[in-house]
């Protein structure tokens, strides 16, 4: 009698209007425990390891002695100084795939200076300097695929990826230049007897002033996004430049301007990769890095605090699998593939905050 | 006697607003069939769910009275249901034919298909031409092909959502001629639309929704606009726009010989002259796209005129006109030239969809003051004045605007606009997809800018309003001025001819 076949499709997805922040916390911190669940089975299933082992050595990858976790927290605040300053490009919706490019040109002029000058200067004032010269660098990195942009409607993800090989290889023309021991084809520390330029210890610690600067830059950046006059042209801009043309605003002006600043921030990371990390340069001083912070700028919806959460967690991530290979002698990829299945589920459970889902329920009655 | 399509108890929700709540309805073989409903009503969320893009939480649905479920498009069509969509599913550089049978699985030659498609046509009296290019069509043209598409495809009950929104008078008539062919043929036909008197014209029956909720039918010969108001509304309504006479009216706008190129270097206006007045409303009127946009943005500085065009703005208080070609909307608004601009694109242009309502309100008062920082006080008081005084539904505003209603949205950006306090206001498209309650709200307001001796131009494309509303009518015709007739004494067909034939000589030149 039913000429059509019942049929009800399997996944019914519908968009929720508002989520309350207990359930959205809910839904992340699941997606934490799956893919806890998930890495384990991958863990038993191709090294026989116990999995509860190899958590708990990623745990003391990062954190496991006094020097890990600072190591951790200098990392995970490179991660989030870079983050914070794409954060304004990318809510303009102008990708910025240079941060790499803009934060070597920083550690190469930090670093220039703090070759140049030594301890020719108060170690103060010749920071003040590498962090002026950092910026600059920086800055003028983003200015340039904003002015094609602004002028030439020139395609800005494919000007600032290029720009940053040109920034390796004024990066590897200087290391040449400065290399130390001569023939070594590396800058090697600097300044490792009179430690100019080097950020000094506060209480103690290596890497207190890392810690303070950027979480001020946080701070600033969060205010500047959301109660400054220029943060709402950003905003408008990045919804939409009709409305910006409609309401009068400049738009190539935004572009270079907000351009110049992430430019400058990503500037800094490299001068405080030189004078607060590495206190060297080389072509990896940017380290990929400037690519990772578009997810932790993406994922935290722009916002710098969430910010700080993401970049510890990326940062932990790294670290663990890398404690992992070494600890278990297995390779990189091996530990990548837990790191893989953690941000994904953590990435993908926002699919759930943003969409409510409905398995097929059973047919009701059809009359 | 069996129903084509019959709906039972159908409910479908999206998160905790209900579209659809327990909709009973039926429609008959050989029926035309109007669905009438305010904005938000679900009209066409239930038609999504007859042409398989939604699936409804509840109810059923029977087709030639066997129970179906509908769980895809193609399912759709299996069963001989084929819809129009308001926004057009053509691929625009495939021809007419290679669009009418993608995806299908017939081995049929072009030639075939061709044959088949004029068949189709000399059946109903479409005219189409197979092998023209979908970007080579007019609007009408490419709803046609739509149409023909759906009966190629062996629809029965065919749905059309708002077909008339962007025809012509003209074009109306011949698209209600062949709707009564298919009638006449047997097939079933839902129609959605706004206009009260083409529902009375066309139609055998109307079903009215509101809120969700079926409110119920009449056959349409015991009908009229205001019964059907009534039933929409759920209230008594004034269907008559008010049109006061102009008090005293001073120039305000002189545009003179305006062209704009567009994006190919064609002319996008051509020439175009006339002058607006303080203290009456001047319709706009013409087949979409013959330069409505481009002259009003143009206007506002969106736009940059070519060489020759003039533009001046004459202010009340004094004789001095100003010049407004070549400066920025910024320009303007410094220059003390009091302008307001509805735009076409509302999310797209005149609002920013993800703030709220404070947000929207700064983007015309966020430079003021030489603060670092925003005032949001100020935009945030406007933001409650325009909620309470223009009855604004929202959650809030901060929510944002892009999660409200057409309606809603239309009235946070008129009322922003109008709190400006312009001398000259301009709209395009202002009731574009709003029910009649908030039309009539928009009229409303522009009547009282009128009144207030603000100089109005609104830009329209239903002929009825424009020959109510409005003082006089400017009718563009292919980026031209084909005449200024007057909004009292001229008629819907001189206003249709001048939308349609351009004249040899334009009447400025």
């Amino acid at each position: 009698m039913h000429k059509h076949t019942m049929r009800e499709p399997f996944l019914r997805i519908s968009k929720r209007g508002s989520i309350a922040l207990p359930h959205a916390w809910g839904i992340r911190v699941s997606s934490v425990i799956l893919a806890m669940i998930l890495g384990a089975l991958f863990v038993v299933a191709v090294t026989g390891l116990n999995p509860l082992d190899v958590y708990a050595s990623m745990y003391r990858g990062a954190f496991g002695t006094e020097r890990n976790a600072w190591v951790t927290i200098r990392e995970a605040m490179m991660l989030l100084c870079i983050g914070i300053g794409l954060a304004p490009a990318f809510k303009m919706k102008f990708w910025n795939i240079g941060a790499e490019g803009q934060v070597l040109v920083g550690a190469v002029c930090a670093a220039g200076l703090m070759i140049k000058i030594g301890a020719g200067l108060p170690n103060g004032l010749l920071l003040l300097l590498m962090a002026a010269a950092g910026m600059l660098g920086g800055a003028i990195w983003g200015i340039i695929p904003a002015l094609f942009k602004a002028k030439w409607n020139s395609n800005e993800t494919l000007f600032t990826l290029m720009m940053n090989y040109v920034a390796i290889q004024i990066t590897s023309y200087c290391v040449a230049l400065w290399e130390n021991p001569r023939g070594s084809n590396k800058v090697g520390v600097i300044n490792q007897m009179n430690k100019a330029g080097w950020f000094p210890k506060l209480f103690g610690q290596d890497y207190l002033l890392n810690v303070i600067l950027v979480l001020l830059l946080a701070v600033f950046m969060f205010v500047y996004l959301k109660y400054s006059k220029q943060g709402f042209e950003i905003a408008v801009v990045g919804e939409s430049t009709n409305t910006a043309r409609y309401a009068s605003i400049r738009i190539s002006r935004v572009y270079m301007r907000t351009m110049a600043l992430s430019g400058a921030i990503c500037g800094l990371a490299g001068f405080i990769a030189v004078a607060g990390a590495d206190y060297t340069i080389s072509t990896s001083t940017a380290d990929g890095r400037g690519f990772t912070a578009i997810i932790v700028a993406w994922l935290a919806k722009f916002n710098t605090f969430v910010m700080i959460l993401i970049s510890f967690l990326i940062v932990f991530l790294q670290r663990g699998a890398s404690e992992i290979a070494s600890d278990f002698n297995l390779n990189e990829e091996a530990s990548n593939v837990i790191t893989g299945i953690i941000l994904f589920c953590i990435i993908g459970s926002e699919f759930f905050i943003n969409y409510k889902t409905r398995l097929n329920r059973r047919k009701e009655d059809a009359k | 006697m069996q129903y084509a399509v019959q709906l039972r108890g159908v409910t479908k929700t999206f998160g905790s607003v209900v579209a659809n709540n327990n909709v009973d309805l039926y429609i008959k073989e050989g029926e035309i069939l109007s669905l009438l409903g305010e904005n938000g009503s679900g009209k066409t969320t239930l038609m999504n769910m007859l042409s398989g893009i939604y699936f409804p939480d509840k109810g059923q649905i029977f087709v030639h009275g066997e129970p179906v479920s509908i769980a895809s498009p193609k399912a759709a069509f299996d069963l001989g249901i084929g819809m129009v969509h308001q926004h057009f599913k053509l691929v625009d550089v495939l021809t007419a034919a290679e669009n009418i049978v993608l995806g299908l699985k017939d081995k049929d030659g072009y030639k075939a298909i061709g044959q088949k498609i004029r068949e189709i046509c000399d059946k109903y009296g479409f005219v189409v031409n197979p092998d023209q290019k979908i970007y080579n069509m007019s609007v009408s043209q490419k709803q046609t092909v739509e149409i023909v598409k759906q009966l190629y495809r062996g629809a029965e009950i065919l749905i059309l959502d708002e077909p008339t929104a962007v025809l012509t008078p003209q074009e109306t008539q011949k698209l209600f001629s062949v709707m009564r062919n298919m009638r006449q043929d047997g097939k079933s036909i839902i129609i959605i639309t706004h206009k009260l008197h083409e529902v009375l014209e066309i139609s055998d029956r109307v079903a009215v929704l509101r809120k969700g909720e079926y409110i119920g039918d009449v056959p349409t010969s015991e009908a009229t606009a205001q019964s059907l108001t009534e039933m929409m509304v759920g209230r008594a309504v004034k269907l008559n726009i008010d049109r006061p006479e102009p008090v005293n009216p001073q120039k305000r706008l002189e545009v003179r010989n305006l062209t704009v190129l567009n994006s190919d270097g064609l002319r996008a206006l051509d020439e175009v002259s006339f002058d607006a007045y303080g203290g009456e409303i001047l319709g706009i009127a013409g087949i979409s796209g013959c330069g409505q946009k481009e002259l009003l943005e143009a206007i506002a500085g969106l736009q940059t005129p070519a060489m020759g065009s003039s533009i001046s703005y004459y202010p009340p208080d004094s004789d001095k006109a100003s010049n407004l070609v070549g400066k920025s909307p910024l320009e303007i608004s410094r220059a003390g030239v009091a302008l307001s601009f509805v735009p076409e694109d509302r999310l797209g242009m005149g609002l920013v969809g993800s703030m709220g309502m404070t947000g929207n309100m700064m983007l015309k008062s966020y430079r003021s003051g030489k603060a670092v920082f925003t005032d949001r006080k100020s935009p945030k008081e406007l933001a409650q004045r325009i909620v309470s005084q223009l009855e604004v539904v929202t959650p809030g505003i901060s929510a944002p605007v892009k999660q409200l209603s057409g309606g809603n949205v239309q009235k946070v950006l008129v009322g922003r606009e109008i709190a400006a306090d312009p001398k000259v206001l301009m709209t395009a498209y202002a009731v574009r997809g709003l029910d009649i309650n908030t039309s009539y709200t928009i009229y409303h307001l522009l009547n009282e800018q009128k009144k207030n001796g603000v100089a109005v131009i609104y830009v329209g494309e239903d002929l009825d309003v424009l020959l109510a509303l409005c003082d006089r009518i400017l009718v563009l015709c292919a980026g031209r001025v084909n005449g200024i007739v007057d909004g009292r004494s001229t008629t819907r067909e001189e206003v249709g001819l001048l939308m349609t034939n351009l004249k040899e000589v334009s009447p400025n030149a």
